[in-house]
């Protein structure tokens, strides 16, 4: 059965840009809230800055807390883009089309404000720069290329130069129809991000041959970066639990976890949203409830591999981390709430063809994927610092303060609103793709049924 | 001499492609006229010429960029300030292995996305006959002629079902 309905281009752009062209009421006032809490997450970094790493919960020896945890998970977010335009696209995978451009732009939203977090944590942010670039050239000091603080940043500004201009040239053919939507200063804002598109034949084949080749080259940075970050505590030699040699594989697929679960967060969103039934439907929700299970259960994999092999070395240190991190309060509680609704809740929900096709139920269980998979990280970095090492003068738990609850919202409200104002000037669906698909798509009678179909050219 | 762009705008696809059809039919070179679509329709749907193109160089000298870029920054700045640990060498390869991936694959992709624009001959600010309707579903038919035949492609256009011809 088709679930859309066969639309003209006219009314596929009437549909699309109803975010664009207009402001729906309720944009506003979500703007200004988040907007609001972005400004105190401001407020709340200046007091940080001005008094110090004392105002949060760090402190010998755990030195890594809720933002190495946060910067992780918007790393892990990030993969969501890549994972879904990518893959479907090189694929050929029909249902992508509505979700390429939103998870573009997630992964754009999410690699920035991963970014930040670092800087965040820094303590004194300038100082940052010193990772990157020479800071005395009259000493001739030099960033140390074999610390992974300059690997991370090498990683993450690739991937987000990389997306950001993916997301660029897929939006060009939109941004066309933009221009020849709207008038005065739009019009020539539409007029000069479009560079002039026309729509010729040649523009059309290397706008299919950009998606392809971008696809392939975006995938092994998209592979590396989370491996990279991985090696931020893999390369840890002193810390047990970190220094393990499935974590660049074991990190990758768990952002894909947490990246695909974000994509359907957002697309639940959009169709409530701007009511974009047409475009968002069951079928797609189910697609992506499928490949969540599968990657869900390659990442619990991952999980109880690591696990059993840091048991299986029998060695005194590490089954006392494990024993720490599994059996002993607080982290015995997180552990149980991070298996739940990481993998336990949402997979065996999954597995039900009436919730896959259920919007709000797909909702629900991709908001617990990721509450899960932050656990997953804080639990990663917090007891394997925290636990008593021999020689350590003082150790102690950790526990976030106010100030890294607000720096975490002010992450999650950035974002939005990043979101809701690029909807404000661009399609979150692309329309070329939109109206490519009703092209390509048709029925087909076999027998005494008519079935949806999709043609395709041959390469 | 100078050159006239003329468009004609057809609402149905066959008409389009006929139109093209009876361009070539009068032996108008295949460079001087070109299919306007607001979507990416089938290879040939228009009998037009099929544009070949050579992006695929573009990654590959990027990728050469960025690849020796990375050497040299990365080698360069541990001889600079060479940070001597006992019995190992002064060039640590698996770090710089590291991010001379990363600055290879960065480069090759700055160098697509150039060859993308470079290849679909953009930007073009100065576009010739358009039409908005294009976007809408519309199918441009698109010749450059020379001044003084205008009316006569015109005609060629109309014929074709042409709902609209216009002149920039």
């Amino acid at each position: 059965m088709r679930q859309g309905r066969q639309l003209d281009e006219i009314r596929i752009n009437k549909e699309l840009l109803n975010g664009a062209l207009e402001t729906p009421a309720w944009w506003k006032w979500a703007v200004l809230i988040l907007f609001t809490i972005v400004i105190s997450g401001f407020v709340v970094f200046g007091i940080q800055t001005n008094k110090g790493l004392g105002v949060t919960g760090l402190s010998r020896p755990v030195f890594w807390g809720a933002y190495i945890t946060t910067f992780v998970f918007w790393v892990g977010i990030s993969h969501a883009g890549i994972m879904i335009s990518a893959i479907l696209r090189l694929t050929q995978a029909e249902w992508r089309r509505p979700v390429t451009r939103a998870a573009e732009l997630l992964t754009v939203f999410s690699l920035l404000t991963a970014l930040s977090f670092p800087v965040i944590h820094a303590g004194r942010p300038w100082r940052i720069i010193y990772w990157i670039f020479p800071y005395d050239f009259a000493r001739g000091l030099w960033p140390n290329v074999r610390s992974p603080l300059v690997w991370d940043p090498a990683a993450i500004g690739t991937y987000l130069t990389g997306s950001t201009l993916f997301l660029y040239v897929a939006l060009l053919p939109d941004l066309g129809v933009l221009r020849d939507r709207t008038t005065g200063w739009k019009h020539a804002m539409y007029g000069a991000l479009s560079l002039g598109w026309r729509g010729n034949p040649r523009q059309w084949r290397l706008q299919t041959v950009a998606g392809v080749l971008l696809s392939a080259l975006m995938l092994p940075i998209f592979v590396s970066v989370h491996s990279i970050v991985s090696w931020d505590f893999a390369v840890t030699p002193g810390v047990e639990g970190w220094n393990s040699t499935i974590f660049a594989p074991y990190f990758v697929i768990g952002a894909v976890h947490s990246g695909v679960s974000a994509v359907v967060t957002m697309m639940a969103l959009m169709r409530w949203l701007w009511k974009w039934d047409n475009f968002i439907r069951p079928e797609h929700f189910d697609a992506l409830a499928r490949l969540l299970i599968v990657v869900a259960v390659a990442w619990f994999g991952f999980t109880i591999v690591e696990i059993l092999f840091s048991l299986y070395t029998l060695e005194g240190p590490e089954l006392a981390f494990r024993d720490m991190q599994i059996f002993q309060w607080p982290w015995a509680g997180l552990f149980v709430v991070f298996l739940l609704t990481g993998f336990f809740i949402p997979v065996t929900m999954w597995l039900f063809k009436g919730v896959r096709n259920s919007i709000a139920l797909m909702f629900w269980t991709s908001i617990l994927v990721n509450i899960g998979m932050w656990l997953e990280r804080f639990l990663i970095v917090v007891p394997a610092l925290a636990r008593k090492q021999p020689f350590v003068y003082t150790w102690g738990s950790y526990q976030p303060s106010i100030v890294e609850f607000a720096m975490m919202a002010w992450s999650f409200a950035f974002v939005s609103m990043n979101m809701l104002l690029f909807a404000r000037f661009f399609p979150l669906i692309p329309l070329f793709e939109s109206k490519e698909a009703m092209i390509f798509t048709t029925e087909m009678k076999i027998g005494r049924t008519t079935i949806p179909a999709v043609l395709r050219e041959q390469e | 001499m100078a050159k006239t762009s003329i468009l004609g705008l057809y609402e149905d696809p066959e008409d389009g492609a006929k139109a093209m059809d009876a361009l070539h039919a009068v032996g108008m070179d295949p460079n001087d006229f070109d299919v306007l679509t607001g979507t990416p329709y089938p290879e040939g749907a228009f009998g037009e010429h099929v544009p070949q193109h050579r992006l695929f160089r573009f990654p590959v000298f990027g990728a050469m960029v960025g690849f020796t870029l990375a050497i040299l920054f990365t080698a360069g700045t541990q001889l600079a300030w060479p940070i001597v640990t006992g019995g190992k060498p002064i060039l640590a390869i698996p770090a710089m292995l590291i991010i001379t991936y990363e600055l290879t694959m960065l480069s090759a992709v700055i160098m697509t996305v150039i060859g993308i624009l470079f290849e679909s001959r953009l930007p073009n600010f100065a576009p010739g006959a358009y039409d908005t309707r294009i976007t809408e579903g519309y199918v441009g038919v698109v010749v450059s002629v020379d001044e003084g035949r205008e009316s006569e492609f015109e005609e060629i256009l109309n014929t074709a079902g042409a709902m609209e011809t216009k002149r920039a």
